[in-house]
């Protein structure tokens, strides 16, 4: 929609212009903010003329991580990982870029616009990308004005509906994948009131092969992504003794789906999750 | 620059917080339709650089230097795209409103032929589902969508169609809908016009004052209207034949604000975006009044009165002291004997939730001041008649110097049987042409608006108590109804009576009574919706009767059979019965009997088709049945006149008031014309909508676009074929035009009959219902256009799915709390299964070419078949719709066992 306040919008190209005077906020995809009115904004600093939109594997120290550009469309990203699929290694991840990306309660036609950052920087409980980005154990890297910049998982850096860590003047510039994210096996449960409605849980589980650990993670079900970490893939009951145990005042209400239920399906979907990462392993096993 | 279908486009003349969507508009690509304009439904869709883009969502900057295409530039009516060309052989639309944005959407996608599926890679249904989650159609129900993107065809172009009675005739405007050539109500030009934007009541109940100084102050604003600066008149903005069908509580704008969202003021600026933010600068301080939220509260001793101050009388609210808007309490036979004498009892209590129509055109108008005087106003709705009479009133002017204009109006459902934006749009296009300025002035709501301003279906709480004998005949039969119709009473009293009516009529009993209250609460107005109050009360009856046949021990169809009217039974409420209303033909007991052969049929297959759970068990599965019954045409008259005109030339011009919505009488109408006359249909030219043009019409509701118009159409028809053959019989030897009118006053009228079936899977751990078996049993009588009534059935059952299923307008203290579609689930493609529609054979005696209405019904009895269902899927019995997979679940956590 129009932003009838909107003065101006300024498009940097470098860092150093990019960052914001009084009025202004950034613009990443711009499906969120033209979504709705922003009667107290001024102007827009459009992020996308800095470059920021690339995938990139090998940024880490052994070349083999994942490095994501705060205005990587998630289109962008599901076409920078599909090619993963016909690679037994990295297969897993792309089917869980993938799975998050069918999460998305928009349209194709607006994950051609709407970013990774963007996503994550609304502090949806059901961001799509967010349950990407935990489940991936994703570390986000903010700018500030200066040359301040500081490391963030982004599993602490949405901490409630619409609230995340990041303060109003710093910006995300990307995420950072771990090389034995790239490699680990997922599983992921997504449950809604309608087929393919906004989520109202989404719980991804993840086996790193050579360590043995498991990481269950809840999303869109809990006010802020909820990680379950194991040092082994844990019993049933083990499991469900984890999921009873996230705190009650957790489980989201709005119009999506009610606190009782959604604490309900997690639970249900933590179990499907686990089976499946058992599953794999007997596979291997086999 | 930016090139739109092929031609350059300056940019720099956009507004800096532009989105590409109104400035496509604004540089005349009208075919460019704002559904949400928030990125969630679809209708805005181009192709940017190949990429179907939301084109709300696109900040002007970003389609600098890229190529877009629009609907308008794919094809045109002549030389059609292979998509668009898909969806007029498949009728892929109804109102038409989502037709570019799909057709755009699906050119993105579509191979060389025009199809979409296969050659995508997209074959599977629930893929293609996914594809199209951001295209939301309200009228289609998407079968005959997913005919287009599969190259189905269903209909028969009108060039050189006779148009025969029984034939599947295209609508005539296809070719021009599926171009985007189509104009709605707002597809005009925007250069000289001037724009309203709202201010809403944020106080559920307060005495206002309101300061507009720092919004006058906003360049380019005109002039801000607040209750200072508009008639005074008392008025409703529900209309009807009879303006004393509805209670006079409303003011163009009040100084008391009675629900959240209620209208405070209104800015007229140059610019959509000035008025948009002066609108935000007006002040309003609110002195605060008691509210009431909950009706049962509301009509208790000590509640706060919301029009306590009207005249009973002159405003024609029945107890304003009770916050009462209308109320019937009668019996008939005894009830307390029936009950006694009763072997069987069942007894129950059932609620429903707010829905929102969801047209995807929201209100609009746009009006202006001729040279002579004449108030135009061009305006989005389904009575133009009644609005044209009510606008005279309130601005107490001739009605004869007003002239209402409806184009192709994007959806209505009963949401455009009201009067919800014309007033404002009138007093300030009179008031800038008084200043010597006559500009048009036009008032475009949001989607927002739509969920927080305008009324929702009527909320209700049904008690129905039932007795029967041994045998399962019908005892007794207590219905208690409260109606919560929000802060005004526009259509309380009428969803009240007819809710009431067709519903306890169905069943023969002699001892009746119905309770039946209509009341007001501090929130967001209820209105007339599809079915009009029949669906509520239905929910309860229905249930109630199933849960008496498995008291009783036999089938769900038996009970209906032995306890249902048949021709010459008496239609009865709780007072004398009526006297206009006409029963022929054994409709009804047809209908049963294809819904229940069907479910037969279809069972074994069924049986291979349940979800298993991650453990092997199957889903629970059940079964449930509904009936609804309806009259053919609103009581207490609805007329209707047409004139048709035959030229030399061979073309036949048919004047008639009605409007075309999507209900298709467009084609009706051109099929009764040229059937009659032989002539082609592409031959009879139609004029409609408009009060300058047209004798009276009563207006498009109640169903009576084919039963009171068409009969009108037909029988100018039918003595124009006379006119014709005295004449000769050949149009081309003509010496003059040849002129017929033809009228209908809408009286007898008769009773149609819906039932429907379900089969349904239930996971008892997550609550989700599936549904394996939809079958709808439809006495239409006689089908005038087998494709486009099979399209209203199936529409009408996809709306009464999103009712039955998941939509629910959630006002939490009177504050809504689901004012975008993604937040208010209207059904998209993954959530509506397909249903098998199958047709009685009657012959209507009252209707044209022996036709019954069939717009509203086939919601009506939908959610009570789902609810007998999943009740017996179950064994526990939902009391509440939605049946969210929330509630759901927690039913099942609630039975015997549940805790599964």
């Amino acid at each position: 929609m129009d932003l009838a306040e909107l003065r101006g919008v300024r498009v940097p190209r470098t860092l150093d212009e990019a960052w914001l005077q009084p009025g202004e906020a950034w613009l990443a995809g711009g499906s969120w903010l033209y979504s709705t009115p922003q009667p107290h904004l001024r102007g827009l600093v459009d992020l996308t003329g800095l470059g920021w939109s690339t995938v990139e594997t090998s940024p880490g120290t052994d070349g083999t991580g994942l490095a994501i550009g705060a205005t990587c469309t998630v289109a962008g990203l599901l076409a920078a990982t599909a090619p993963w699929t016909a690679d037994p290694r990295r297969a897993s991840v792309a089917a869980l870029v993938r799975r998050c990306a069918d999460a998305f309660l928009m349209s194709f036609k607006v994950q051609e616009v709407a970013t990774v950052g963007g996503n994550i920087c609304l502090g949806l409980p059901a961001g799509a990308m967010t349950s990407l980005a935990v489940a991936l154990d994703a570390r986000a890297t903010l700018l500030a004005a200066g040359d301040g910049a500081r490391v963030v998982p982004v599993a602490d850096l949405v901490t409630g509906p619409g609230r995340t860590d990041r303060r109003p003047d710093e910006l995300l510039r990307g995420l950072e994948v771990d090389a034995a994210a790239m490699t680990a096996t997922y599983a992921v449960r997504t449950l809604s009131l309608t087929p393919v409605g906004r989520s109202a849980a989404v719980v991804t589980g993840r086996l790193d092969p050579p360590s043995g650990t498991c990481a269950i993670s809840v999303t869109a079900a809990t006010d802020r992504p909820v990680v379950l970490r194991f040092g082994a893939l844990p019993g049933a009951d083990e499991l469900a003794a984890a999921v009873a145990g996230i705190a009650a005042e957790r489980w989201y209400a709005d119009p999506h789906g009610a606190p009782d239920w959604r604490a309900h399906v997690t639970g249900v979907l933590a179990r499907e999750v686990l089976d499946e990462l058992h599953a794999g392993t007997r596979e291997v096993a086999a | 620059m930016i090139e739109v279908n092929g031609a350059p486009v300056d940019p720099s003349t956009a507004h800096p917080g532009q989105c590409l969507r109104t400035f496509l508009r604004d540089t005349g690509h009208l075919d460019v339709r704002k559904g949400c304009d928030a990125g969630d439904c679809g209708a805005c869709s181009v192709l940017v650089d190949g990429t179907p883009l939301h084109s709300c969502l696109v900040p002007v900057h970003r389609a600098d230097g890229r190529s877009v295409t629009t609907a308008a530039g794919l094809g045109t009516p002549e030389e059609p795209h292979p998509v668009q060309q898909r969806f007029a052989d498949a009728a892929g639309f109804q109102c038409g409103f989502c037709t570019a944005g799909y057709v755009v959407t699906a050119a993105a996608l579509a191979g060389p032929d025009g199809t979409v599926g296969a050659t995508a890679g997209t074959a599977d249904g629930d893929a293609l589902a996914r594809r199209f989650k951001g295209n939301l159609c309200r009228c289609t129900g998407y079968r005959s969508i997913r005919d287009a993107l599969a190259g189905r065809t269903n209909v028969t172009p009108a060039c050189g169609a006779t148009g025969a009675i029984g034939s599947s005739l295209a609508a005539p405007a296809a070719p021009r809908v599926v171009t985007g050539r189509e104009p709605f109500t707002l597809d005009l030009p925007t250069t000289g016009v001037l724009h309203v934007a709202l201010v809403q009541s944020t106080a559920p109940h307060a005495r206002i004052t309101v300061d507009t100084r720092a919004a006058e102050a906003v360049p380019g604003v005109r002039f801000v209207l607040t209750h200072r600066d508009v008639p005074a008149t008392l008025f409703s903005t529900g209309r009807h034949q009879s303006r004393l069908d509805d209670p006079d509580d409303t003011r163009v704008l009040d100084d008391v604000v009675r629900f959240v969202g209620q209208r405070v003021a209104a800015v007229v600026a140059e610019t959509p975006q000035a008025a948009e933010e002066a609108a935000r600068l007006v002040v309003v301080a609110y002195d605060a009044l008691p509210a009431v939220h909950d009706p049962e509260a509301a009509r208790a001793p000590g509640a706060p009165l919301l029009h306590g101050d009207k005249d009973p009388v002159a405003c024609r609210i029945s107890e304003p002291s009770r916050n009462v808007v209308a109320q019937t309490h009668g019996e008939v036979g005894d009830v307390v004997a029936g009950l006694a004498a009763a072997v069987h009892r069942t007894r129950g209590t059932w609620s429903t939730a707010r829905v929102d129509h969801a047209a995807l055109e929201t209100h609009g108008a746009r009006a202006w001041v001729e040279p002579d005087g004449t108030l135009v106003v061009r305006t989005s709705t389904q009575v133009p008649f009644l609005v044209r009479d009510e606008l005279a009133r309130l601005l107490d002017r001739d009605p004869a110097t007003v002239r209402v204009v409806a184009a192709r109006v994007g959806g209505g459902f009963g949401g455009k049987q009201e009067l919800l934006v014309e007033d404002l749009v009138a007093v300030a296009a009179l008031r800038t042409a008084a200043a010597g300025d006559p500009r048009p002035v036009q008032l475009e709501l949001t989607r927002a608006q739509q969920f927080t301003m305008v009324p929702c279906r009527h909320p209700m709480r049904v008690t129905v108590e039932l007795g029967a004998d041994a045998d399962g005949v019908l005892t007794a039969m207590a219905v208690d109804v409260l109606s919560d119709t929000g802060a005004y009473g526009n259509h309380g009293p009428g969803v009240l009576f007819h809710g009431c009516h067709e519903s306890v009529a169905l069943y023969r009993c002699a001892n009746k009574r119905v309770d039946a209250e209509a009341v007001y609460t501090n929130s967001l107005p209820s209105g007339a919706f599809r079915g009009y109050g029949l669906g509520q009360v239905v929910l309860g009856i229905e249930s109630a009767l199933d849960e008496l046949a498995r008291e009783v021990g036999i089938s769900p169809f038996e009970i209906r059979r032995r306890n249902a009217v048949v021709p010459g039974d008496a239609f009865v409420v709780n007072g004398p019965p009526d006297t206009d209303l006409e029963h022929t033909g054994d409709g009804f007991a047809q209908c049963l009997d294809l819904v229940e052969s069907h479910l037969a049929a279809t069972a074994h297959t069924d049986a291979t088709r349940v979800p298993l759970r991650p453990d092997g068990t199957p889903w629970l599965v059940g079964e449930g049945v509904a009936a609804a019954m309806i009259a053919t045409i609103p009581p207490r008259g609805h007329h209707s006149n047409a004139t048709l005109t035959l030229t030399p030339d061979g073309v036949v011009t048919l004047d008639v008031g009605t409007a075309e919505f999507g209900n298709g009488t467009a084609t009706v109408h051109t099929q009764l014309v040229a059937s009659t006359l032989g002539v082609p249909a592409h031959r009879v030219r139609l004029r409609t909508g408009d009060t300058a043009t047209a004798g009276f019409d009563t207006g498009a509701y109640g169903s009576t676009g084919s039963v009171v118009a068409g009969t009108a159409v037909a029988r100018a028809a039918t003595s124009l074929r006379a006119l014709l053959d005295a004449a000769g019989g050949d149009p081309a030897r003509l010496d003059r035009p040849l002129v017929a009118h033809g009228s209908c006053d809408g009286s007898p009228r008769s009773v149609a009959f819906n039932v429907h079936g379900f089969r349904v899977a239930v996971d008892p751990r997550t609550g989700e219902v599936r549904v394996l078996t939809s079958v709808q049993g439809v006495d239409a009588a006689v089908v005038l256009n087998p494709e486009q009534l099979r399209g209203q059935v199936e529409g009408g059952v996809a709306q009464g799915l999103g009712s039955a299923l998941q939509e629910e307008v959630v006002l939490v203290d009177g504050v809504p709390t689901t004012a975008a579609f993604r937040d208010y689930r209207v059904p998209t493609m993954a959530d509506v299964p397909p249903t098998t529609v199958l047709f009685a054979a009657t012959v209507d005696p009252l209707g044209p070419a022996g036709a019954k209405s069939m717009s509203e019904a086939p919601y009506n009895p939908v959610a009570p078949a789902l609810a007998n269902a999943v009740r017996d899927a179950l064994g526990v019995r939902p009391h509440e719709i939605p049946m969210s997979r929330d509630r759901v679940w927690r039913l099942v956590r609630s039975s015997p066992g549940g805790d599964r």
